[in-house]
């Protein structure tokens, strides 16, 4: 069968899937809608945080990141795992135990105060909204390049079926297509990555490959890692297992980063929505563990990838001819995402530190070919000696076709970052829907209206969400990536403080954490908004605030949201006794 | 005992285990894969630097055992101090996965 059959086959079967759930998990109560009737299965809620958290950036960035980053990438595992500790020990027991429908719920009531519930509402939809254009985003590259079906229509079709099972079955009919879809996205992101690390190590557990000795090549007998220290150093490249070494972030800003992210993740209102869908306290725990533990099969997976892919991409393109390179860097430099200019004129591909010309690729037009037959790029070259573009994004598309694995693998691989995408924009659509039909009209326009004109509205706000979302996804701005920085920012120096607080100090007032989340919102707001969109030129190590980058500034935000909470609770009243009461109540899981 | 009394007993053991763990979750957070990663990569096994390993893998192997002790450690104290969920779980088997899940789903 051809490689086209295949993939109609794998992503048809697997929307069809998610279909098929949504139907038979339909539901008629805002308790459906909003959490699953608190019943969901703590393993199967755990797959399907699992899923709902990883994210096209998961699924098809974060190898190429760290394939290109080495050592600096761990930021991004540690950061987006470490956080869920937090989220099971601080978080996750006392919110299920407080039992209501979402983030602005609990901030809302914690610090009896509308606006409260605004802040929180307009940071939990801020949030969710940087995030969701994110993923329709990756539907579509997942539809352009891997199936060469068009942008637009790959984006409307994953919009309508998301569509479908948001509105129709709400968080019940979301989780359980969640469950399929981790499924499928852990067989797509695992079985290529054994296959490579068979043939490259002889060792078929990607884990442990990435510890063995390269099977055959060049660098025969070498360890893996060091065979890439070693390249790395022919090419002038800092060493890929070298930690702050030139040309790698400084340790302040590793640790800034990586914890921005940790908290961020833990104030992240579609991943901490999840565990208001289980049954009781204990469950809740437990849903966090076997969250983790599913994540942790992918991101335990993912730095071998990673290695894997640099070493293949390094020993296949370095110093070889043109006219010798395997089939899919030609596939690739048709789409756009690999480029070579050949500067020195030897026909002979050199790679090295630096960029090869300045920004992404643009080509002559009508496919102008130059000597070897590669695409002419008119971009500004750069003095280094950097020949090559290779777009990180490509990695784990590409890296079954580098090891030549059969064509349904490609195929698999295809269904499993749709379904990352998918699985992460609905529960980000659910947090939207729900902060707009029950924070904002339930609980502050309209407290009268009843479970069918909320549900009605809850429907509502979840399509014209799936419309916004799409057309980002159609027109991306240029700005995604540096909104990413944005969600996780505010995430941590807004939500997590206020949550952590609410529950482990009886005595903050709704004055301290207005004017806590206020501050943390605005000071990392700010500096984000300085160095990406305003002095995008100054942004710089130099210029930084002890050396942290935008990425990376949340840290301090949280830190200003808990200096600022704190001390202004010193000087504010206590709140309400039935408040104390209530915080009291939620620490322990018994009913009485 | 009153119960108020046995609640707060509650909440003082549940910090101090949470305190325990978050102290390890910082030592593989933050301290060995990033402030020590350079004094540990002096040491290697199999092919890996022992830094470099902790920040790629160790760490969230770490991550996944805490979480899981803090289940099992929180669900003894639980019992002990009489507010485990009566009813809801059956013979305290939390992830009672079989019967919730034709229940949760029907």
């Amino acid at each position: 069968m051809t490689q086209a059959v295949w993939n109609w086959i794998f992503v048809l079967a697997s929307f069809g899937l998610y279909i098929g759930i949504a139907i038979w998990s339909r539901v008629r109560s805002t308790k459906g809608f909003y959490v699953a009737d608190q019943g969901v299965p703590t393993v199967l809620n755990g797959m399907a945080t699992g899923a709902d958290w990883m994210s096209a950036a998961s699924f098809l960035g974060m190898a190429g990141l760290i394939s290109v980053m080495g050592y600096t990438g761990s930021m991004y595992l540690i950061g987006w795992t470490g956080g869920y500790v937090l989220l099971a020990m601080l978080l996750a027991p006392y919110l299920r135990k407080f039992g209501k429908f979402t983030v602005p719920d609990f901030i809302g009531d914690r610090y009896y105060s509308s606006a409260a519930r605004g802040v929180a509402v307009f940071c939990a939809i801020f949030v969710s909204f940087t995030y969701v254009c994110g993923q329709m985003r990756g539907v579509g590259i997942v539809f352009a390049n891997l199936l060469g079906w068009k942008i637009t229509p790959g984006v409307l079709v994953g919009m309508g079926i998301v569509f479908f099972y948001a509105t129709l079955g709400g968080m019940k009919g979301i989780t359980y297509t969640q469950v399929a879809q981790y499924c499928v996205l852990i067989c797509a992101f695992v079985i290529p990555a054994v296959g490579i690390s068979f043939q490259m190590t002889g060792n078929p557990i990607p884990q442990m490959g990435f510890g063995s000795q390269i099977a055959s090549g060049d660098n025969a007998g070498l360890f893996l890692l060091e065979a890439l220290d070693k390249i790395h150093a022919e090419l002038g490249l800092p060493e890929y297992t070298g930690a702050f070494v030139a040309g790698k972030k400084s340790m302040i800003d590793v640790f800034a980063i990586t914890f921005a992210l940790m908290v961020g993740t833990a104030g992240l209102p579609h991943v901490i929505i999840r565990f208001y869908t289980v049954k009781t306290v204990q469950a809740a725990r437990w849903s966090a563990f076997w969250a983790l533990l599913f994540i942790g099969i992918l991101y335990t997976t993912a730095p071998a990838v990673g290695a894997f892919a640099r070493v293949n991409l390094l020993q296949t393109t370095h110093n070889k001819p043109y006219e010798q390179v395997p089939e899919w860097f030609k596939k690739w430099e048709s789409s756009g995402l690999i480029a070579w200019a050949d500067k020195n004129g030897d026909g002979l591909i050199q790679f090295g530190g630096g960029a090869a010309f300045a920004g992404k690729p643009t080509f002559e037009e009508g496919d102008k070919r130059g000597d070897h037959g590669q695409r002419l790029v008119t971009n500004d070259l750069t003095e280094g000696a950097n020949e090559l573009y290779v777009d990180r994004d490509i990695m784990v598309l590409a890296n079954p076709e580098i090891a030549k694995l059969p064509a349904w693998v490609v195929a698999l691989v295809a269904a499993g970052g749709l379904a990352a995408a998918l699985s992460t924009a609905a529960g980000l659509l659910l947090v939207i829907s729900s902060s707009v039909s029950h924070d904002l009209f339930k609980r502050m326009l309209k407290p009268d209206m009843t479970e069918t004109e909320e549900l009605r509205y809850a429907r509502i706000a979840a399509a014209v969400a799936v419309a916004i979302a799409g057309w980002f996804g159609i027109h991306p701005p240029d700005y995604v990536a540096a909104l990413v920085a944005f969600a996780f920012g505010l995430a941590a120096s807004s939500f997590f403080p206020a949550i952590i607080l609410g529950i482990f100090s009886k005595r903050t007032s709704k004055e301290a954490a207005i004017a806590g989340m206020l501050t943390g919102i605005l000071f990392t707001a700010s500096y984000i908004i300085y160095f990406k969109f305003i002095n995008t030129e100054a942004n710089t190590a130099d210029n930084w605030l002890f050396g942290i980058s935008p990425e990376g500034i949340g840290t301090v935000g949280m830190l200003l949201n808990f200096g600022v909470t704190l001390t202004v609770t010193q000087f504010t009243s206590a709140p309400p006794e039935a408040i104390q009461d209530e915080v009291e109540r939620l620490r322990y899981p018994s009913e009485d | 005992m009153s119960t108020d009394e046995k609640h707060r007993q509650y909440w003082r053991t549940n910090v101090k285990v949470l305190s325990a763990l978050l102290c390890v979750w910082f030592l593989f957070s933050c301290v060995l894969p990033i402030f020590l990663v350079e004094r540990l990569n002096e040491v290697t096994f199999a092919g890996f630097k022992l830094g470099f390993w902790i920040s790629q893998q160790g760490s969230i192997i770490v991550f996944i055992f805490l979480i899981l002790g803090y289940a099992i450690i929180m669900r003894k104290v639980d019992a002990a101090h009489g507010v485990d969920e009566h009813g809801k779980l059956i013979g305290g088997k939390p992830d009672g996965s079989g019967e919730e899940g034709k229940g949760g789903a029907a």
